[in-house]
């Protein structure tokens, strides 16, 4: 197998807030290789932004990682000197925001912000609008010449949506982390901007991170999927295992409660009973435990993480048995 | 646009007009009427009665706020009660004092408290944050008339390094440069302390916003960051406050003025109100009201050009 480009290990990452410390990832690894796209998919609160903030170690300043490491290309970024991580932001690790509608300075024109976000490449700027113009008829937008003279609140949603993805491919980054790319939009376009993705992924040479809550986008997208509860990766599996053997109590209610599932119509959507718990005063058991079906008293003792297959394991104490 | 515009000069014409009608209310809720406080108490009857005719006031109050706006629509401010000279001839006299005076105060108090502001959001949380608070909240403590006679006591009666009183001679620059310093603080140590809270307070916000954490996630220079994506932002509503507070630099002109015996539009304004001459108080408040009334104008222009949010609004 090929060298991992991306490797998070065992990361741990605290926020300090008014009424203490709440742990956001506990122990969270990922792996990602050149060529794959990677899905990381979980409710709101699991910790999958902290987890995409933390591959440009772009934390908000009341987050602290306390241990753990983000290899890149087999160096922590983590550890590197402030300047050379700025150096590897945009430029080898670029990311695609969530919200289009306040990712871009209001008051500078698309192409003045195409062009400072290539800062680095010593280019003569007439260069650079010029791959500015390129990217963004690549992402299809009609007008590129048009598009770099506006401002971004005289664009649409998913034109700005676009727009952030061309200035995520300016400098032709390794690494490619997508943080929620269709939340924010309606379902027309977030069906198109995931055929946008699926065509870009395609002569792609890097990694793509895509952090969704929706199964959806992991099913269109990504090889494969890393799924959050509480700060922790509780599976890990191929795309396709995921939806046809999952091992995680916590994957299958995710899956089962997917709307795109559902054959017939049904007037109560299914919900996972019980809410996530309390990370001031995380659980020292099985985080899912109170919500799972499953549950026994073995699972107030920390779960293993069981192999299943090579490409996939659990973190619980009832994956051992049969799906 | 034109609309706008339109609106705008419509607007600007009620404002002065309130405005002007609130002056006359004020003028005869004065208490002593102006012809026998003006010629003090042994004027005879036939002397106040000419007085009071040569200023107008024997018509009916309609009558002189008619004549009033008739003449002033053609540039007429009317005839100094005293000296006979027009008010506009002494307004215009007077204007450029203070506007040099205002101009100075300000330009030196942006670039302090905006430079303040900046280094406050920079070093947030840490000691230079908090220092910097502190002198800024005693600058906007202190009003400028005291400001301006401990000015006057340190620099020019004990050190004598600076001049106290005037404006210096005509014509000889070095010694105007040197008689606008002491007033130029005055004026504008309150500002510097309240653009640099401004400024904070603005920077702070947009600091969080997510357009900034997409600069710092394309790996832009912290100072990039800071001066191009969110000074530039944080900048809009302070141009705003400065204009609404240009009223308070022309208001801490007259208290400045008087105490280091400046000409200017505020000694001309109180020396007229002492001496109850109407027309040349009237003169210089519709004088300053238009020209606040303008620089308000001209300051949402300026937003508008800064921010296309707000341009293309206007545009509908």
């Amino acid at each position: 197998m090929t060298e991992p480009l991306l490797e998070i290990d065992a990361l741990n990452v605290t926020y300090h807030t008014d009424q203490g410390k709440l742990s956001a990832l506990r122990g969270a690894s990922l792996i990602a290789r050149a060529g794959e796209v990677i899905g990381i998919v979980g409710e709101s609160g699991c910790g999958k932004s902290t987890l995409a903030a933390s591959v440009i170690n772009l934390l908000p300043q009341a987050a602290e990682v306390t241990s753990g490491a983000v290899r890149y290309k087999g160096a922590d970024i983590l550890t590197l000197p402030p300047e050379a991580q700025r150096a590897l932001r945009g430029q080898d690790i670029a990311m695609i925001f969530q919200d289009p509608m306040t990712a871009f300075n209001p008051v500078l024109t698309i192409g003045a912000q195409l062009i400072d976000f290539q800062h680095a490449a010593q280019i003569p700027r007439a260069e650079k609008l010029a791959r500015a113009r390129a990217l963004l008829s690549r992402v299809g937008m009609p007008d590129p010449d048009l598009t770099l003279r506006r401002y971004p609140h005289q664009l649409s949603g998913g034109m700005r949506q676009r727009v952030a993805i061309a200035a995520a491919l300016l400098m032709n980054p390794t690494i490619l982390v997508a943080d929620e790319p269709t939340t924010a939009l309606d379902v027309t376009m977030e069906a198109q901007i995931i055929h946008l993705l699926r065509d870009l992924r395609r002569d792609y040479q890097g990694a793509i991170l895509v952090i969704t809550h929706h199964l959806g986008v992991v099913a269109e997208l990504c090889d494969r999927v890393y799924v959050m509860y509480a700060g922790e990766v509780v599976e890990e599996a191929r795309v396709d295992d995921l939806f046809h053997a999952p091992r995680h109590p916590y994957t299958r209610a995710l899956i089962a409660c997917d709307p795109g599932h559902f054959e017939q119509a049904t007037p109560i959507l299914p919900t996972i009973q019980g809410r996530l718990p309390d990370l001031r005063n995380p659980p020292t058991g099985c985080s899912f435990a109170p919500r799972c079906p499953l549950a026994e008293a073995i699972c107030a003792t920390p779960p293993p993480r069981v192999p299943i297959s090579l490409t996939q394991s659990a973190l619980c104490h009832k994956a051992g048995g049969q799906p | 646009m034109l609309t706008y515009a339109i609106k705008r000069a419509a607007l600007a014409a009620l404002i002065l007009f309130v405005v002007m009608l609130a002056m006359y209310g004020m003028v005869f809720l004065v208490p002593g009427d102006p012809a026998s406080v003006a010629l003090g108490p042994r004027a005879t009857p036939a002397l106040k009665a000419m007085l009071t005719e040569r200023m107008g006031l024997d018509q009916p109050v309609a009558v002189q706020i008619w004549r009033f706006f008739a003449n002033a629509a053609q540039g007429d401010l009317g005839i100094d009660v005293w000296s006979k000279r027009p008010v506009l001839d002494q307004i215009l006299e007077a204007f450029p004092q203070t506007l040099l005076l205002g101009t100075v105060a300000l330009s030196w108090a942006l670039t302090l408290g905006i430079t303040v502001g900046v280094l406050a959001v920079v070093y947030r949380g840490t000691f230079i944050d908090r220092a910097l608070g502190l002198v800024s909240v005693s600058f906007i403590s202190v009003p400028s008339f005291v400001v301006a006679i401990y000015l006057l006591l340190i620099f020019a009666v004990w050190l004598q390094w600076l001049p106290a009183i005037g404006a210096g001679k005509a014509g000889d620059i070095p010694s105007q440069i040197k008689a606008l310093i002491l007033p130029s603080i005055a004026v504008g140590i309150g500002w510097v302390g309240y653009l640099a809270r401004m400024v904070r307070a603005s920077m702070l916000e947009i600091m969080a916003a997510n357009h900034i954490r997409t600069a710092r996630a394309f790996g832009l220079p912290e100072r990039r960051v800071v001066t191009r994506y969110a000074l530039r932002l944080a900048i809009v509503p302070t141009i705003s406050v400065i204009a609404v507070g240009l009223g308070s630099i022309l208001s801490s002109a007259v208290f400045v003025e008087t105490v280091f015996s400046r000409p200017g539009i505020g000694t001309l304004i109180t020396g007229a109100v002492f001496k109850r001459n109407y027309p040349v108080v009237m003169g210089t408040v519709l004088f300053t009201t238009a020209f606040y009334l303008l620089v308000i104008t001209c300051a949402d222009l300026l937003i508008a050009k800064l921010d296309p949010r707000v341009r293309d609004a206007l545009a509908r």
